[in-house]
Order: structure tokens, then sequence, then C-alpha cells
């Protein structure tokens, strides 16, 4: 068990910069997801702690070791890959093993851990399979049981069900959340689909371009999103933008309509804002959940309707954008038909027009 | 008088059958067949001569047969098990080239783009022991004074012909391996670095394994190649000195052609066929169970 440290690391190839300078504190037994748009060096940065990609600039610490120079032998880590990385013409059993025979503990010692893995992991009835005979889940499986045989101080998880089908998949997430809770080791996990991220960390560290946008627990930054990238990136649907400028203490937008500004921001006339507004906090009236005092209404026309069962997506025109909103206990609603709806306004969030910056309440 | 007619299928067969009689199964009929008669080329009616297993009995009862398939087998084993491992060297330099490895694919290709026949004559020409470039560069180095009959030692012309056959065709198997490095997927190699192997247990575990199939077949396509060796050895020694380095096909080609005893050769050449039969069938084998290994289906 183990922190993690990242100094100002860099990463280049040749003259292009990947990664720019990151600084993260990982806590020992805490779960860390790297989450970003593809691109956005989560992976790069996963692969310079394991040991894969060498460091252009700064320092990684595991522990009390500065790592920089050692090879992944030596870090005492273990990987979980995207495409589970299985030796295929091992079996289960000697995947599982394979680590622990590489630095030669006895034979006993190998069976123990290998058996406990496969209990585990529900793995015990494949052992002797070879990972061709088995499933996409099962694969996965191996590929986390062989991470969790050699006890290291810290596990890397590189997008580790991006490759299952989405119910396997939310399976898959709810083991490693167990997993975790049962071996209370340090993970990092890099993921681009953000409900993974939301569900599964600690705390959140949102990438964009080899730049930290913002580290937080997940609630924090679903709720206190830092920047415009970072409000639409976490949460489902993406939150609403629009653009306006404030005049006389409502948001006045393109088209010429206006809603009351949120409260608590300190802002002054003139000023270009962006609104942003989250599908949950815009509702139709009697559909709705109303949170905070200040709510305003503004009458929209629904364009498409997306129904979800618990609640439907409503697709609307907002002063020239579509936004998106919720209706909670829904009902059948045309295409064309004119709803009023509830924006809870203590919800909302104000960045600044041009950098995207969160206006600070 | 009503036509012949034959069924439609046979008629549109009947070209590939022609062709097939004419250029294979007709030669192949008549060699078994002769290798049952007395056979001479200078006598023609002796193709009608039947003497039964006469020539087989003597094949199988021949020492000089048996030496030259034991030489035979021998230039196998030894011939394709160094191609294999300066195949599998050169293979894993070049892999790890990062500028101009293409040229470098290119020029490891060229000896095998030479005639084994000039191949010969050029390392008749190096191993010559007076004008010979390997006793030249010996003598004037001053590693040794005397003259090294590299061909006329029996031991040493053997050695000389694996020489030549391993400088030959030590890139079928570099080639081969190198394709089998490309198809290797990046991630069980990482996942073997995490694992904490070292980078030669990354090759022995994991690298490895991945090879064996682009391996044998190298090995199956080679062993067929040396098992029917003739123009290398026929041109650099003939087979001598006294028969030292006679291989089945020197013998069979000496035996049919230039003491025109073409059906005890016929004889001894459907003999050697199963040792060519005999390799390709294991290494296919081994083939088989490799991919089988790797979960690469059959």
């Amino acid at each position: 068990m183990a922190q993690v440290h990242l100094r100002d690391v860099v990463k280049k190839y040749g003259v292009l910069e990947v990664v720019h300078s990151i600084n993260l504190d990982i806590a020992d037994g805490e779960f860390v997801v790297l989450v970003g748009p593809s691109g956005c060096g989560k992976s790069t940065t996963l692969r310079m702690i394991a040991g894969l990609e060498a460091i252009s600039g700064g320092d990684v610490r595991i522990g009390d070791t500065v790592v920089n120079d050692l090879p992944p032998r030596e870090r005492n880590i273990s990987m979980v890959f995207q495409n589970y990385a299985l030796y295929p013409h091992m079996s289960v059993r000697e995947n599982l093993g394979f680590s622990l025979k590489i630095s030669k503990r006895p034979q006993e010692e190998i069976d123990k851990a290998v058996d406990e893995a496969a209990e585990i992991l529900s793995l015990t009835p494949l052992l002797d399979r070879k990972p061709g005979a088995l499933s996409g889940g099962q694969r996965q499986r191996v590929a986390m049981g062989r991470a969790i045989v050699r006890h290291p101080e810290v596990f890397l998880f590189d997008e580790p069900l991006s490759n299952l089908d989405a119910k396997l998949r939310t399976q898959m997430r709810v083991e490693i959340k167990k997993l975790h809770q049962k071996l209370k080791s340090t993970i990092v996990y890099v993921t681009h689909d953000q409900v993974e991220a939301m569900t599964l960390a600690d705390r959140i560290v949102i990438m964009r371009d080899g730049h930290i946008e913002q580290v937080g627990t997940p609630l924090d930054v679903f709720e206190n999103p830092v920047n415009t990238f970072v409000g639409t990136f976490i949460g489902s649907p993406p939150m609403n933008l629009l653009d306006g400028t404030v005049k006389n203490g409502n948001i006045q937008f393109a088209d010429g309509s206006t809603i009351t500004a949120p409260p608590g921001y300190d802002l002054s006339d003139g000023q270009a804002v962006t609104f942003g507004v989250r599908a949950d906090n815009i509702m139709p009236v009697g559909h709705a959940l109303p949170r905070g005092e200040h709510i305003a209404e503004v009458e929209l026309e629904v364009n498409l309707t997306e129904p979800l069962g618990t609640e439907t997506l409503l697709f609307a025109t907002l002063a020239g954008a579509e936004v998106q909103a919720k209706m909670l206990n829904p009902r059948p609603v045309q295409a064309g038909e004119r709803l009023t709806f509830q924006v809870m306004l203590d919800r909302c969030h104000l960045f600044d027009a041009e950098t995207g910056v969160a206006l600070k309440v | 008088m009503k036509r012949l007619k034959l069924p439609q299928w046979l008629v549109l067969l009947m070209p590939a059958i022609i062709i097939l009689s004419a250029v294979v199964l007709i030669p192949l009929l008549l060699s078994l067949y002769s290798s049952f008669t007395s056979y001479r080329l200078t006598r023609p009616d002796s193709l009608f001569n039947w003497v039964g297993l006469f020539n087989y009995e003597k094949a199988v009862t021949d020492v000089k047969f048996w030496a030259a398939f034991g030489r035979t087998v021998l230039l196998l084993a030894v011939a394709l098990n160094l191609e294999m491992l300066f195949g599998l060297g050169l293979a894993l330099m070049i892999s790890k080239v990062t500028r101009g490895q293409r040229a470098l694919r290119t020029m490891m290709m060229f000896p095998m783009m030479f005639s084994p026949i000039l191949v010969g004559f050029q390392f008749k020409f190096i191993f010559n022991d007076n004008v010979g470039l390997v006793n030249n560069a010996l003598q004037s180095l001053g590693i040794t004074d005397t003259a090294i009959p590299w061909l006329v030692d029996g031991n040493l012309a053997m050695f000389s012909i694996i020489f030549a056959e391993v400088w030959t065709s030590t890139s079928v198997f570099g080639i081969l391996i190198l394709a089998g490095l490309y198809a290797i997927p990046r991630d069980p190699l990482e996942a073997a670095k995490v694992d904490g192997c070292t980078p030669f247990q990354s090759f022995r575990f994991v690298t490895l394994p991945f090879l064996m199939p682009f391996i044998y077949i190298a090995m199956a396509i080679r062993s067929l190649d040396v098992a029917r060796a003739y123009d290398i050895v026929q041109i650099m020694t003939n087979g001598g000195p006294a028969r030292r380095t006679e291989l089945l096909w020197t013998l069979i080609g000496r035996t049919g052609y230039v003491d025109a005893r073409m059906g005890y050769a016929n004889a001894m050449g459907y003999v050697s066929i199963f040792l060519a039969i005999f390799f390709t069938i294991y290494f296919f084998k081994k083939l088989t169970a490799a991919r089988k290994e790797l979960g690469m289906g059959v």
C-alpha cells in the first residue's frame, strides 16, 4: 500500500508535448479515476506511473521512492489493460501465477495465491482453460486476478471495461468497486466514460489536452465544475450552455429573451457570461422536483422526446439553442407542444463567456 | 455410327486430367515402374527387364546409400538449427532498428537472390586451399602458416558446405521470424514487463511462444529444401572427397545420370522421399500444436 505523487510530470514525444507539467497526490488506499476525452493524456500519465512510458520531466513517486528510472518490475505495481493482455498460450492458472513464478516464489505459495484470487473473482471452475476459451467478461476477470495475486502497492487500470458490452460493464464496475473495498489498495483508474468515473472514484481527475482541469470528489466536480469543459464532460446529459450578457440582474440571451441571474454571483452590467444549467434543473411544471428557493419559469417548445422510463428527456429550444430538460413522472409529450419549465436557479452556473472559467459564487 | 458420348463432368475435367497426366502422373508412374526394372539410360530395352524388389533390396542394404542418408539428416539438423538461431537473432536485431529498417530488410534478403550454383562457385573459391579468401586471410593475419584444406578434408568440407548453406538461407528464417515479431500484440509484452519479467524472461515466456508457429513454418519449408540439397554440394565438392560429403541427391544424381543406372536411382529416390515426407509431417504437427497453444485454431 502506498501513495502516488506526481510532481510537474511532463511527457514529450520529440518536440510534441502531450502531458504538460501535471501535479497530483494520491493517498494510500484511494481510488482515483483519470477521466477525459481521447488524447487528453490520461493513459500516457498512467503508463508513466507504470513505467511503460519514459518520463520526460518531473518526478513520479510511489511510496517514498522516486521511480522515474525504475523498470516496471521494480515499482511494485500491477496493471489491468484494455485488451486484457492475457498470455494466450498459458492457462488461466498459469496466467494468474505467472508473476509469482517469475519472482521465483515457492510453488505452494503460488498455488495458494492463485486459488485465493480465483475464489475472489469466481474463476475457480475456469482455472484450466486457455484465454481463447473464455468470454470477454471472464478474460477481464482473469486480467484483474493477475493483478491482485501479487498484492502490489498500486493497481493501475487502463480503460479495463471499454471492450465489454453495456450490461457486463455495469456488472464489472460493481465488482471492481467491491474489490477495492475488500483489498483497500491504492487504485489509479483511467477511463473516458464519465459514468464509470463518477461511480467508482473517491476522487476524479478530469484531464484535457495534457492538463488537469479539476480534481475532486464525484459530487464536487458534478456540482461545482471549474469551467464549461468539466460542466459538459461530467454528468449525463451534458450541461446546457447558453451565451448571454448581464443586464439589470438578468441574463439576456442573443435572441433578446432573459432569465433571472442565478443568486450569489457578483455581476456587472454588460458582462458577457455563459449560463449553464443541467437537465435535472430545468423541468416542466408538475413534473419537477423543485430545489432551492430561486426558481424561474420559462415557456419552451418541445422538439423531441427520449422516454427513459422513470423520466423523459425533453429537447426544447431556449434562446435559439437546443437545451435538454428532464421530466419526472413522465406523461406522453408530443413534439411541438409548449410547456412551462421551472429553472432551479440555485443550481445554475455562470461561466466567463470568453475563458469558460466558472465565476465563483 | 454412334458417337461416344462422355458424361459432361468428365468432358469438363478432361483438360486438367490430360495436363496432370502428362506432367505429373505418367512420369511418376513411369519412374515408379522403372524402379522395379534394371533400367539403364544407355540400354533403353532394359526398361522392360522386370527385377521386382531387387533395386530396393540393394538400396536398403547399401552402406553408401545409408551414409548419404545419414549425412543428409545431419546437414538438415545442423543447418536448420543454425539458420533458425541466426535468423532469430537477425530478426530480433532488425526489429529493434528504428531507422532504415526497410533497407536492412531488403539487404537481409540478398543471399536468397543468388542462384545456389553461383553460391556454390563463390564458396568454392572462398574456401579454396590455395587462392581462397579464407586461407589467404588466415595466413596474412598469421593465424596459420599452412594452407587449410577446407574442401579436401572430409569434416572441413562438410563444415564448408553447411557454412554456404547457412549463408544462403538464414534470411528465410530471418524474414519469417520478423513477420512473426511484427504480428505479436504489444499488450502481453507490456503485461509481462509489469508482471516483473526481465527482457530475457519476456522473450522466453511471451515472445518465443508467439514466434513458434513462424519458426515451424520456416522449418517445414527449409526441411524440404535441404532434403533435396544438390546444387551447392555438387559444385563445391561433387560429393567428395571420397564420398565424405555425398548427400542423398548427389548420390542419386550420380547413379542415375553418370552411372546411367536409372532404375536403381529411382528406387533410391523413392526411399528418400520418405525423409522429406517425414520432416514435413513432423514440422506441420509441431506447427499445429504451437498454433493451438496460442489459441489460434487449427
